[in-house]
């Protein structure tokens, strides 16, 4: 047997290095058919849009379709606004300042969709319900938004989400 | 071992590839106890709806189309244009709850009469794995009709992924091939559905090696001691199985020709609009206790945590009930907290059902609370303090008086009785 021990550690060392490299190959075999799930060049490119700003009545709410979701954006009247502004920020869940959320604080530009688990929240159309804070309420668990389009009462952990969005002329924006 | 075929070519054929031997082996001559009740059933009728399930399932993959814009109208062609399509859909659909029904019940069977202690863990795991298998086929299947339910329900089910933290949001939109449930979400579901059902064959082919290793537990609980105690399994209970069956599909066909609709959601008739959320969205009724649970924790996490829990905990129960006696017949306490239990889940179903708020959420804590406790306090609990009733020395014995019992191996593998 003592003879054999020089051997036994060079086959160790084939051993443990052939199954080192097997396992490193492996890995890079599954990466891409993990990976082709992840969005495709098309629905990239598909992501971004433009919208006139200046077609929304003031008081009025349209909603837009960008990468598959909608997006909220919402004409704002000056009580809203300045409700939106008067909240101090230790009531919010989510902290943030109204003037950190918007561009134009006449247009809140905001992605419709409740940061719990995906609704849309109800509260563009006039008949709908806005919740107890003139901004938006999810049917699904009941989560409240205010007129920022921020978390204030329900199972949601964050404020609706803001797009990265710019001002390409004095009414149109490009989202995304 | 081989048994003894009067068919030459079955002779030829078994001696290359022992196939017959296998079968007579493994559902012919099988011992089985012979004092299954009809709670034993529920496995043989599981699997007859996993294969109705296939057949149907293959049949309605030939007209369907997994797209955004075609997925919705196809399936409103198979009911009105395809012959038979209303039929083969309705069998399908109502097949998928058929399916709940009777592996729900085979598990109750399986909490009453202690069939995931020893020997049977594994087995008793593999079911637990099924059951998982399932709701992934089910979910998937409920979002290819494309209607408003299929959507909203997908929506909400991923959506409970970007609950974990850091690499939340990147696995949802990895599940999604998206930003949101769209055609790539549609056409992966529909791949998934396809290949589940066969990954759930392959599962369940183990659950019954792991089965056929000791035998079916009984409604005693107690081990096969000899000959005495066991009967083949053909024709006995081959015809008890078939019995059950005539009597299942009563019940199934009710329901796919009277009620086809009754367990769905006339929601699921509207084409999905990604714009607007129904004002009540609600998963099939076998997700309810489960979605129950996920809405009475207040944490978006937490409650993910706690759904996920559930399921969980049975997977890890038989170290929970370390009660050497099996069937709940001999044990007088447990057998109160199982009914308390059953009652449990059901409550849960009826308030998965409701909207969240007021009174319902309150309620379900409790009752998800309770759920918890049974299987991590009650259960061990009991098997310190609870003194069970003499067990009988043999499922003869009962039957046969003193006589029956048997000196004999305990739980021998199969092989060796
Ligand atoms: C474990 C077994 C299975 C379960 C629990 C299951 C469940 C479901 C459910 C709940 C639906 C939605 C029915 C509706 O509301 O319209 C569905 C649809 C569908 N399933 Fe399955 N399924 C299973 C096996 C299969 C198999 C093996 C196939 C074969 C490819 C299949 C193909 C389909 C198709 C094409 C649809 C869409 C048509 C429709 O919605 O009726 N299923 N399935
Ligand atoms: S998805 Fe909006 S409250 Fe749950």
């Amino acid at each position: 047997m003592a003879e054999t021990h020089e051997g036994d550690s060079r086959r160790d060392f084939l051993i443990i290095s052939t199954t080192a490299v097997g396992a490193v190959g492996a890995a890079c075999v599954a990466w891409p058919f993990i990976d082709q799930m992840n969005p495709a060049a098309d629905t990239l490119a598909l992501a971004s849009i433009e919208f006139d700003v200046s077609t929304v009545a003031e008081g009025q709410s349209v909603t837009l379709t960008w990468r598959g979701k909608p997006v909220f954006v919402r004409h704002r009247t000056p009580k809203e606004i300045e409700e939106a502004q008067e909240v101090p920020l230790d009531d919010l869940r989510d902290p943030q300042a109204d003037s950190d959320r918007v561009i134009k604080p006449e247009y809140l530009v905001l992605v419709g969709v409740c940061t719990h688990l995906g609704c849309v929240p109800l509260g563009q159309k006039v008949s709908d319900p806005r919740g107890d804070y003139d901004g938006w309420f999810c049917p699904c668990h009941g989560s409240h938004y205010d007129s920022s389009g921020r978390i204030r009462r329900g199972p949601a952990p964050l404020n609706l989400a803001v797009p990265s969005y710019e001002y390409i002329s004095d009414t149109v924006v490009r989202i995304g | 071992m081989a048994a003894n075929f009067s068919n030459p070519v079955v002779r030829w054929i078994d001696h290359r590839l022992p196939i017959f031997t296998f079968l007579h082996h493994e559902a012919h001559e099988y011992p089985t106890p012979k004092n299954l009740s009809y709670w034993w059933n529920f496995g043989s009728l599981a699997g007859i709806a996993l294969v109705i399930m296939i057949v149907t399932g293959i049949t309605l993959a030939m007209h369907y189309t997994p797209h955004v814009d075609y997925a919705f109208s196809s399936v409103e062609r198979i009911m009105r244009d395809v012959n038979f399509g209303w039929l083969i859909r309705y069998i399908h659909m109502n097949g998928a709850s058929f399916f709940f029904i009777v592996v729900y019940i085979h598990i109750f069977r399986g909490l009453y009469y202690g069939s995931y202690k020893a020997p049977r863990e594994i087995l008793w795991m593999l079911g637990v794995v099924i059951m998982l298998l399932m709701m992934a086929t089910a979910f998937m299947g409920y979002v290819l009709p494309w209607g408003q339910m299929s959507f909203w329900g997908a929506t909400v089910i991923t959506n409970l992924f970007s609950a974990i933290p850091l690499i939340g949001d990147p696995i949802v939109t990895w599940l999604w091939g998206g930003f949101s449930v769209d055609n790539p979400t549609l056409n992966r579901f529909f791949s998934l559905h396809f290949l589940l059902p066969f990954v759930i064959v392959g599962v369940v082919i183990l659950h019954i090696v792991a089965l056929h290793r000791f035998g079916s537990n009984n409604p005693l609980g107690i081990d096969v001691k000899g000959q005495k105690d066991t009967i083949p399994f053909h024709p006995y209970y081959t015809i008890k199985d078939a019995f059950g069956l005539g009597v299942f599909l009563i019940f199934f066909a009710a329901f796919v020709f009277f009620a086809p609709n009754y367990m769905g959601h006339p929601d699921n008739y509207i084409p999905a609009n990604p714009l607007s959320t129904p004002a009540h969205i609600v998963p099939e009724w076998y997700f309810l206790p489960f979605y129950a649970i996920l809405r009475a924790i207040p944490d978006k996490l937490g409650g993910v945590l706690f759904m996920f829990g559930s399921i969980a905990v049975l997977f890890v129960l038989p170290w929970l009930d370390r009660s050497p006696v099996r069937s709940g017949q001999f044990r007088p306490i447990f057998k109160i907290f199982f009914w308390i239990l059953l009652v449990d889940v059901v409550f849960l179903t009826w308030l998965g059902g409701k909207p969240a708020e007021g009174t319902y959420v309150i309620l379900a804590r409790f009752a998800t609370a309770y759920y918890f406790i049974h299987f991590l306090v009650v259960l061990p609990a009991l098997s310190i303090f609870e003194t069970p009733k003499p067990l009988p020395k043999s499922i003869s014995e009962p039957v046969l008086g003193a006589g029956g019992g048997f000196a004999g191996a305990t739980a021998a593998p199969r092989e060796k009785v």
